[in-house]
């Protein structure tokens, strides 16, 4: 009958809605569960896994030095262009030619963190820093020169 | 006179379909900017009143070429950019294009990566399934269950972002294997995960699964018979909530799908409640694999030994997976160089968007988001 029908749905709404509210007022009364970050304020004990994909960078020891060869591997297995290895050739103290990096150029801009750079070098020169927040307001800052100036080749590298 | 040209006839109501803009009838515009289409997706609507006389998908808002990108990259590089194409399972079509570089190289994947990659799929899907049960109860009105959503998902993004790297767009994938190794974590996680999923699935069934707003406006809303749902080219959860049985990981079993124990899940109902019962079913068989791999990560290599430089021979290869919304097909066709001569992507989203005019015809306007939050449409997926 319409009558027994249309009540049964009242019925089964009223019941329905009170089981969503249950869960509602579940989360009301444990704040424990709630697991929301405020992150512009909790910025100083954010921990980034050491693995996470924020940009291209390349450490430099005490004395100045990386280990970067200018192979151009991380150039060839870039998918976007992202890096340009621009290199010179010094004089050794034996007279002899030795290629090396000039600048390491990094377009942050045209990088899509894919992580095939770092794969590819063998020296392990370059590594992925844990940093996201990339905005700047100049889009001209987004290029940058990954080895630092007068930087050196580390001893033994090959 | 004006003589109205001739691409724009074709396209003119009426001449393909039967349908014509009669007394009453008018179109209005559903995107490329409304919330509820997930993207930019462009539907041109025919309404009588409230009723859907014709569903018209425009597309194209975001196509970027990724074919004819993959063609001026090498083996290695391709795989990233379909990262971008169905964004949700990003793990699963990297997979995708893994295996068919492998299957042109002859390579044995090693039984640890093939573990790995299924357990990274899985977790996808979870994850994927978990967006789509939140957006699509969103879709509806219900706002709560997307903030729900989300806390399992982040358990799951925090995993991938510990051992991939990324969060959504990971690149893990590479031909041969996996790119590292498993974070000493990852088991750990993963089990708190699974505690996680389980103290906290029975809300999903609390909130939307029971609730009878949700059920009167999914029940009997957009019927898609078993025939039509074959002949449009439907997969994964659209065909199968009709009874069609087309999960690839049963029929074509790729990597070691073939060793575990998983259901198929099928509902014959082909309404919009037997997709959604699908997908949620599906989360729980996800879990199954998950319980079955996560103590059985086999010791040894993560990645096969493969050339700096891959060539593949000349020749064509397809592979397909499943992915969280259907079949996803890789078609590479090689000259024998370093970068493919032409690669043509199957996706699933776009075969599953065709059947919307099919199914809404004679429905109402506010029953189309149902229908288009049950199809689970990835824009950049259908687009390319």
């Amino acid at each position: 009958m319409f009558i027994t029908r249309y009540i049964k749905e009242v019925w089964g709404a009223v019941k329905s809605l009170t089981t969503g509210m249950k869960r509602t007022l579940y989360y009301f009364t444990h704040h424990k569960e709630i697991i929301t970050e405020q992150y512009p304020d909790n910025r100083d004990t954010l921990v980034l896994p050491d693995r996470f994909k924020g940009e291209v960078v390349m450490p430099h020891n005490e004395s100045n030095e990386h280990r970067c060869t200018g192979c151009t591997a991380c150039e060839l297995a870039c998918p976007n262009g992202t890096i340009k290895v621009i290199t010179r050739f010094d004089i050794t103290p034996e007279g002899k030619k030795k290629k090396a990096i000039d600048k390491l150029v990094y377009h942050l801009e045209l990088c899509t963190m894919c992580g095939l750079c770092i794969e590819a070098c063998p020296s392990d020169a370059i590594k992925m820093a844990q940093t996201f927040e990339h905005s700047v307001f100049d889009r001209n800052k987004l290029t940058k020169v990954l080895n630092n100036p007068d930087s050196k080749i580390m001893e033994g590298v090959e | 006179m004006y003589k109205e040209p001739e691409i724009l006839s074709n396209y003119a109501l009426g001449s393909n379909s039967g349908v014509s803009l009669g007394e009453g009838d008018f179109q209005i515009n559903f995107g490329p900017q409304h919330p509820a289409t997930h993207g930019v997706l462009h539907l041109v609507i025919t309404l009588n009143g409230e009723t859907i006389k014709k569903v018209e998908p425009h597309l194209g808002y975001i196509h970027r070429s990724i074919e004819k990108m993959c063609e001026s990259l090498t083996y290695r590089q391709f795989i990233y950019v379909t990262s971008r194409m169905d964004y949700l399972s990003a793990h699963i079509n990297n997979h995708a294009c893994a295996l068919a570089v492998e299957k042109g190289l002859q390579v044995e994947v090693p039984a640890r990566a093939q573990v790995i990659r299924v357990l990274m799929d899985e977790l996808t899907r979870i994850a994927s399934h978990e967006l789509w049960w939140g957006a699509m109860a969103m879709d509806l009105g219900a706002f709560t269950p997307f903030f729900h959503a989300f806390r399992e998902r982040e358990s799951i993004n925090d995993i991938m972002e510990e051992t991939c790297g990324a969060r959504l767009t990971m690149n893990y994938m590479v031909p041969g294997g996996v790119m590292h190794d498993i974070h000493p974590n990852f088991q750990k996680r993963v089990k708190d995960f699974l505690q996680l999923y389980k103290r906290k699935i029975h809300e999903y069934d609390e909130l939307v699964t029971g609730n009878i707003i949700f059920q009167n406006r999914m029940k009997g809303i957009g019927y898609l018979s078993a025939e039509d749902a074959v002949s449009y080219g439907c997969s994964g959860p659209a065909a199968r909530g009709s009874g069609v049985s087309s999960d690839i990981r049963k029929i074509y079993p790729y990597e070691i799908y073939d060793k575990l124990e998983f259901d198929e899940v099928l509902e014959t109902a082909g309404d919009s409640f037997a997709r959604y019962m699908v997908r949620i079913k599906e989360m729980h068989q996800s879990i199954r694999i998950i319980e079955q791999l996560i103590d059985n990560i086999p010791e040894g290599d993560f990645q096969a030994k493969t050339k700096n430089v891959l060539k593949l021979p000349k020749g064509d290869f397809y592979t397909r997976v499943e992915t969280a919304r259907g079949e996803l097909g890789v078609y590479i066709v090689s000259e024998g160089g370093t970068t493919p001569y032409r690669i043509k992507f199957r996706s699933p989203g776009f075969s599953n968007l065709s059947v919307l005019d099919h199914m809404a015809r004679g429905s109402k306007i506010g029953d189309l988001v149902a229908m288009m939050g049950t199809l689970d449409l990835v824009i950049p997926d259908i687009d390319r």
